[in-house]
């Protein structure tokens, strides 16, 4: 009876918020209840997807950024979203795929990471935030493999070593660390292509802002489903920084003298690819 | 065959009353007081790691008194509640006010249902906006709460610290007043013919809720522990 009460007790000491919900309100998690069904059918499910996110290394810190389209098909589902958010205090996540799905992952590991602090009264390791992030995407598997996958990329600063890391996942939870920059989504070819002439070692952050800004306007030039910025409705890509001091998200006014800076500079050249 | 006694239920309550309350005057105090600044939370315990004083949300703290594995296991079931509330419904929507009438409901059915009642007191605080919208819950082992306001005093020496504080208490109290306060009505009874001794940073442990943790400090997480160095710095 002791035993079992001991045994019992110890099985259940968890820190972990998803293992908590899995046990006890498994309706809760994104990746549970109706949508399997509602998802197996054969003519794939029209949902908003979020598209491109690109993130790079700079001295100090690392940087993320992404657009502000959603579509679903052929039309324009969103203006407005944001696809990158603060994960807590020294990483950030951005999420493509189904906007649906990442924005309730987004928010489940956001409390994981918080409910983790509060019980154990430490943050966890960069590595195992990592690793927690990749737990989750691998839950998703199922609704992956019927199209509405969910691919991350997550950064954030390594107290212990005091260098900002960035991690890429697959669908399968794949977790692969990158190096210098990475991009993921729908435009992520052709910001890649404008990040390996633009980025190099050790550059400031405002600088880094800048060829976060015009990788994202490389991709939304060939990309139906990335969006550039709008000069018209004043939207600019959301981007977060994480240094020594933590994440922050870069002023509206710095984002638009950038994206203008971009725009005018494509203007004067008027080449035409 | 063994004989079953007969006790009258006032008795068994009586009993288990008496074996809860003894658990607890055993234990060093904890003081909360709510000021301009915000909360203040302040223990007198000597480990720097195992907490009498907890985050569970954005604006609401925990503090406790008694047996460390119980209270342990009511902080984390309130951080699992306030967690699981907030990720199903709103950030916003997790108050003190549930917390601890959860809390309540726990206690009371430990202190009824169980072999021995829980040697615990708590308080549940939550910072509002303003000092009017402060909220203290205290509640006792067998499910009692409290509305209280101003201050919470629990532990050993609940009457005296609480008599101490009371004297000196006023609403423009700043972090560092209330913290001298508590420090002050914390100090264990001096031997007969010594003057009482100075509590040293180190014997306690501090946290504050931050009244205007957005602005001061861009987080919506009111919750702060100090560590020595903060003490020492506001007892300057």
């Amino acid at each position: 009876m002791q035993e079992s009460t001991a045994h019992q007790v110890a099985a259940n000491a968890t820190s972990s918020f998803t293992e908590h919900l899995q046990r006890d309100r498994p309706e809760l998690l994104p990746y549970n209840g109706g949508l399997q069904a509602a998802a197996s059918g054969t003519v794939p499910l029209q949902v908003p997807h979020a598209t491109t996110i690109v993130a790079m290394s700079y001295a100090g810190g690392v940087l993320m950024a992404g657009d502000r389209r959603a579509t679903m098909g052929n039309v324009i589902a969103s203006r407005h979203i944001e696809k990158v958010f603060p994960a807590d205090r020294y990483s950030v996540l951005g999420i493509a795929g189904t906007a649906g799905i990442a924005i309730d992952l987004t928010r489940l590991f956001q409390v994981e990471l918080e409910h983790y602090e509060k019980i154990e009264g430490t943050l966890l390791s960069l590595e195992g935030k990592a690793n927690r992030l990749g737990a989750m995407i691998r839950g998703n598997l199922p609704l992956a493999m019927q199209g509405l996958a969910v691919v991350p990329l997550f950064a954030g600063f390594d107290t212990s070593a005091g260098v900002g890391r960035l991690f890429s996942y697959d669908v399968t939870g794949g977790r692969y660390e990158e190096h210098e920059h990475h991009t993921v989504g729908s435009g992520s070819v052709f910001a890649r292509g404008a990040l390996k002439k633009l980025w190099r070692p050790d550059l400031s952050e405002a600088e880094a802002v800048s060829v976060a800004v015009e990788a994202l306007f490389d991709a939304a030039d060939d990309d139906s489903a990335t969006g550039g910025p709008d000069t018209v409705r004043k939207l600019w890509p959301v981007v977060y920084t994480v240094d020594r001091a933590g994440a922050r998200r870069v002023a509206e006014n710095v984002l638009a003298a950038a994206a203008v800076t971009v725009i005018e500079a494509r203007t004067t050249a008027g080449r035409e690819a | 065959m063994t004989q079953q006694f007969y006790v009258s239920p006032e008795q068994l309550m009586k009993d288990r009353a008496d074996f809860a309350r003894k658990g607890i005057a055993r234990g060093r105090s904890v003081a909360v007081i709510s000021c301009a600044d915000g909360i203040a939370l302040v223990a007198e315990n000597p480990s720097p790691s195992l907490h009498k004083i907890g985050e569970i949300y954005d604006k609401i703290a925990f503090a406790a008194v008694g047996k460390y594995n119980e209270f342990e296991s009511l902080r984390q079931a309130g951080v699992r509640y306030a967690d699981v509330r907030g990720y199903s419904y709103d950030r916003e929507d997790v108050t003190a006010r549930g917390l601890a009438s959860v809390y309540a409901q726990s206690l009371g059915a430990v202190f009824t249902a169980e072999q021995k009642p829980f040697e615990v007191e708590l308080a549940v605080a939550e910072v509002g906006p303003t000092q009017a919208e402060d909220h203290l819950y205290r509640l006792t082992f067998d499910g009692s709460i409290a509305d209280e306001h101003q201050f919470v005093v629990m532990g050993g020496q609940a009457d005296k610290v609480s008599a101490a504080i009371e004297e000196g208490w006023r609403s423009s109290l700043s972090f560092a007043d209330a913290l001298h306060l508590a420090m002050g009505a914390l100090v264990p009874a001096a031997e007969t013919g010594e003057q009482p001794k100075a509590l040293p940073a180190k014997a306690v442990e501090v946290a504050v809720l931050d009244r205007s943790s957005e602005t001061s400090r861009g987080s919506r997480r009111a919750f702060r522990r100090l560590d020595d160095a903060d003490i020492t710095a506001l007892l300057a």
